[in-house]
């Protein structure tokens, strides 16, 4: 492949990456200033964060196409830290939150030195599903009332939420004008992706919005000649002076315990907001590039600092403005610098008409925000998940929305651990394992796949061992995820197991799961908590299809053939093959049939009572046209030294130097087998990948691994199966 | 050849429900080992309890003359490992308990406890049986240490008396090893890179290890070499069960450096969750 020259592809591309930070000021613009006041924080304050973070970001940052600027997710905290370390004085109160905002990006930074970043593995997907529910609340009730005109309205979430009929009700007598502006933009926002123009869809909805509430001032002014009908303190107030008087943080309450709390906080949430975001980016990234996520909450936690000495919010990467980066031709770090640079032109040349913006119009956007954060839909979704997913999510969502947010997504944890507990009925699986390294990778020599084993339980609290390891292998690469040996795994390992499996997609690698099949779940949901069960209890009580046994279906569906997931307590036709002789058979699941050929799990067990092993491998039975001899067919060092004992040996050919090196053949009739196998055949063998195959004389069983098949390997398998059945019907040995 | 073959085996029983089958597997590895095989009970001596162990060790071993019977009283662990240093034994034999419910393998506290101690090698057993189940596959640790070289001789050496059909190498290549972090695309093609690297590296090293035993013991064994990524110690025994081996050979603990003792070494990894026969062995020349 030819080196391609970055300088070259960088310049040639700027014009879109310009473009594209244009598009993406558009909407940041709208969002910079409302979630600045939302927060309660001055205006300005939520532009300068996202001027820091474009420019720190592309120069420092690790990720290609993402956005940095201020987040929803920190609007509550920062809002609770604003009114609370202000006791009151809420521009004092911003000025200490600006401390803790540099704080906070110092201790981001150490995050990303020490690349913690694998710290936002362990909140349970459905609990973090929750907060931000409860975070888009808390913006919406807030809000809602702000859009109405109504900006004092004071009490928690919950006083706020059942207050806005009251507000619904008063807001016309108070501001109609500003009060029906901000209702119309809302339904605009709703309406948006109604209205299917492309040019229309140019400029981002927010920014319609902007534009739109700018304009019907401008005519009341201009053209009317009237004043204009929107109260001043229902308008953006921005400082005239704007580089000469900047905030001086104020770290008088270093040593507060409310105060290192918000530290905390601001730092917990940037954190998962960012590595949330840049997770969803990489997946939209034309180039489909990996991001260095460490890198970037390095950059992250500079950019909040520099962000904080200006009188900025914390910065953060925001999926939003992200995608619209990437919907608008964004390719590399330089659209989020231009993004940076048209918000800047923007204060400076247009701050006359930022000043005209009502604040109804804004907190439209953030209604509209706060709605989308939480839509009922979400809980929906992970009811479908499963009841106990939807159970742990209204656990969060309530506690944060009556405490705080650590609090929140502490119960999150919680519960999500006691429902694990309460599904598997086993404190000891969790207690006894939960330090150990349950994950081995390594790189399958025959077929070039990688192979990875997970034992014991697999949920959020080790979910980053599993993450380790498949964060190392290639997308481009073929890997094997084997669930076998492992008797519980959640719902938050099943979803990042999805996102692996649409990266190794994108890079067009194969990312397979087996040994998921007999675990039982609660719910049709490819994500749904699956637990491994004891047999009796499995049989006739399985209800739903893993991604194996739907690709299994499908394949059915393609060849024509029939499929059956149902366990089979008595499979029929293999006792008489010598595999068996030393093992029990203990059902066999996933049978995938036609006229000829029958494929098919199988669970057995070697030995017997204290000694009992269970093992499962995939199977391939089909009829011969003709008799055949006894015999088994193996790899050379598989060869098993029960067949010998057997009274078998090794039969060698002469003629075939090669084959008799690579197989063993054995059975009891030699000279049978030795006719049978004459040069096409032994010339098939050798030309075709090794399976373990057996004759009983008229139906020849073929086993793949000592492990269940992943459908790769099952088309392999019968793909072998009908050129041998092709091969047998057209030779001209004929048992005597 | 540094490994010097097993000439003595020592068994300590007492009587549980699986002691029949233990007897007969100590019997019958004698007889494959050539080796002197000494029973020790630690418990009270009776006459009945003389009479039974007499019984059946007439029913698995007719011939008895390299077999002494020793009953002694005290602490299981401090008599048996006495009694191992006293006799002058080359591997201790163990049984292993399998807990139904959990399904897993786990030792006995005192099996535990001895297999730190023992001052020679160990052998757990987990499936003793009456009837002979062959030892198709050994894996064997291939640890970049200098005890290595006597493990896999050993393995080897099992390998030919018990007539395996494939011996595997297993390198353990920890993530220190690679030195490069995975990031972002680059950084893991650097990884790949290395990490083939340091398989090609293993793979001589595993050759040098082969090359130094005698073909008279290698003749007729196939091996092959796998490199695992992961915490070294535990991944192997995951390994060993993923591969469903019958014989799993590892080094014994390896010298106990200050820090270590607040750890859990690879062994103490391994015996809470033992995934196959386990032969652990203590090298003579490095203690």
């Amino acid at each position: 492949m030819a080196k391609k020259n970055p300088i070259g592809t960088f310049t040639k591309e700027l014009p879109q990456n310009i473009f594209a930070g244009f598009v993406v000021s558009l909407i940041a613009l709208p969002l910079g200033l409302g979630l600045a006041i939302a927060s309660d924080a001055p205006p300005l304050s939520g532009i300068i964060a996202a001027v820091a973070g474009g420019i720190i970001m592309a120069i420092f940052g690790g990720s290609n196409v993402t956005i940095a600027g201020p987040g929803n997710g920190l609007v509550i905290v920062l809002l609770s830290a604003i009114t609370t370390l202000g006791e009151g004085n809420l521009y004092e109160g911003y000025l200490l939150t600006l401390a803790a905002i540099i704080l906070s990006g110092g201790l981001l930074f150490l995050f990303g030195v020490l690349r913690l970043g694998a710290i936002s593995e362990f909140f349970p997907a459905s609990a973090l599903q929750g907060m931000l529910a409860a975070i888009g609340i808390g913006i919406l009730a807030k809000q809602f009332h702000v859009m109405l005109g109504l900006t004092s309205i004071p009490g928690g979430t919950i006083e706020q939420l059942l207050r806005i009929p009251d507000s619904l009700l008063l807001f016309l007598g108070i501001h109609p004008f500003a009060g029906v502006l901000g209702v119309a933009s809302l339904l605009f926002l709703f309406l948006y992706s109604r209205i299917r123009n492309p040019y229309f869809h140019l400029i981002p909805a927010p920014m319609w919005v902007v534009i739109g509430s700018i304009g019907i001032g401008y005519y009341y002014t201009l053209i009317l000649n009237k004043s204009l009908p929107i109260a001043p303190e229902l308008l953006i107030n921005i400082p005239n002076h704007l580089f000469s008087n900047l905030p001086h943080p104020n770290f008088d309450k270093l040593l507060d315990v409310n105060f290192i709390g918000i530290v905390f906080s601001i730092t917990l949430i940037t954190v998962i907001e960012s590595l949330l975001s840049i997770k969803a980016v990489d997946k939209l990234d034309p180039k489909k590039r990996r991001s260095n996520v460490n890198k970037d909450l390095r950059a992250l936690g500079l950019a909040s600092v520099v962000s904080g000495f200006l009188g900025g919010l914390n910065v953060v990467t925001v999926i939003a403005r992200s995608s619209v980066n990437t919907n608008n031709g964004g390719t590399n770090r330089s659209a989020n610098f231009f993004h940076a640079v048209f918000l800047v032109l923007f204060v400076v040349f247009l701050g006359d008409q930022i000043q005209r913006i009502p604040l109804t119009a804004l907190a439209a956007i953030l209604v509209f925000t706060g709605y989308k954060l939480s839509s009922p839909g979400a809980l929906l979704r992970i009811y479908k998940i499963g009841p106990e997913q939807a159970f742990i999510f209204l656990i969060t969502l309530l506690t944060t929305l009556f405490t705080s947010l650590i609090v929140g997504i502490a119960a999150g944890i919680l519960f999500t651990f006691i429902i694990h507990l309460i599904l598997r009925k086993s404190f000891f699986l969790f207690s006894l394992n939960i330090f150990k390294p349950n994950v081995l990778m390594y790189l399958e020599k025959q077929s070039g796949n990688y192979y990875v084993s997970v034992k014991n339980f697999s949920t959020f609290l080790n979910f980053f061992r599993l993450k380790n390891k498949l964060d190392q292998i290639p997308e481009s690469e073929h890997v094997i995820v084997d669930f076998s040996l492992c008797d519980f795994v959640d719902h938050t390992v099943m979803e990042g197991l999805y996102d692996y499996n649409l990266s190794f997609k994108r890079k067009s690698g194969i990312f397979e799961i087996i040994g998921l099949d007999i675990h039982a779940s609660e719910s049709q949901h490819p994500f749904a908590v699956r637990k491994s069960l004891p047999i009796n209890a499995l049989i006739g009580l399985q209800k739903t299809l893993s991604n194996r046994q739907k690709n299994l279906e499908k394949l059915a569906e393609k060849l024509k053939w029939t499929y059956e997931p149902k366990i089979e307590s008595d499979p029929e036709g293999i006792e008489n093959f010598l595999f068996f002789e030393s093992k029990t058979v203990n059902y066999s699941v996933n049978s995938l049939w036609n006229h000829q050929f029958n494929l098919f799990d199988l669970s057995f067990s070697e030995g017997a009572f204290i000694t009992k092993e269970d093992l499962k491998a995939t199977f391939l039975l089909f009829k011969s046209p003709k008799n055949l001899p006894v015999f088994v067919l193996d790899k050379e060092d598989f060869k098993t030294t029960l067949y010998q004992w057997a009274g078998f040996d090794d039969i060698n050919f002469k003629k075939h130097p090669d084959f008799s090196k690579r197989f063993h053949l054995s059975g009891n009739d030699r000279k049978a087998i030795i006719k049978f196998f004459h040069s096409e055949l032994i010339y098939f063998f050798e030309s075709h990948p090794v399976f373990h195959i057996e004759s009983n004389g008229s139906h020849l069983l073929i086993k793949g691994k000592d492990r269940l098949s992943s459908l790769q390997e099952i088309k392999i398998m019968l793909a072998f199966a009908k050129d041998l059945l092709t091969l047998l019907e057209h030779s001209e040995y004929r048992v005597i | 050849m540094i490994f010097q073959p097993f000439k003595t085996l020592l068994f300590g029983f007492a009587f549980s429900p699986s002691l029949r089958e233990n007897v007969y597997e100590a019997t019958r590895l004698a007889q494959y080992f050539n080796a002197a095989l000494i029973f020790v009970h630690v418990g009270q001596k009776t006459p009945i309890k003389q009479v039974e162990f007499q019984r059946l060790l007439d029913e698995c071993s007719p011939n008895q003359d390299q077999i002494q019977i020793y009953w002694k009283e005290g602490d299981p662990i401090t008599t048996l490992a006495r009694a191992s240093k006293e006799f002058d034994v080359d591997l201790l034999l163990l049984g292993a308990l399998k807990r139904e419910n959990v399904v897993k393998y786990y030792l006995g506290s005192i099996a535990r406890k001895l297999t730190r101690k023992a001052p020679c090698s160990v052998l757990l057993m987990l499936n003793p049986s009456v009837d002979w189940s062959p030892c198709k596959h050994i894996v064997v640790n291939g640890f970049d240490s200098p005890q290595t070289q006597e493990t896999v001789e050993a393995a080897f050496y099992i390998g030919k008396y018990l007539a395996s059909d494939k011996i595997t190498l297993v390198g353990e290549v920890s993530e220190s090893r690679v030195t490069v972090s995975v990031n972002d695309d680059r950084s893991l093609r650097k990884v790949t890179l290395r990490k083939e690297k340091i398989d090609r590296e293993e793979k001589m090293r595993f050759i040098d290890i082969i090359k130094k035993i005698p073909d008279t013991i290698t003749e007729g064994l196939k091996y092959e070499t796998q490199s695992i990524f992961g915490r070294r110690g535990y991944s192997i025994g995951h390994y060993a069960r993923v591969v469903r081996a019958d014989l799993l050979v590892m080094n014994a603990k390896e010298e106990q450096r200050f820090f270590h003792r607040f750890f859990p070494s690879d062994l103490d990894h391994m015996l809470t969750e033992i995934p196959t026969d386990l032969l652990i062995i203590r090298s003579k020349t490095y203690g």
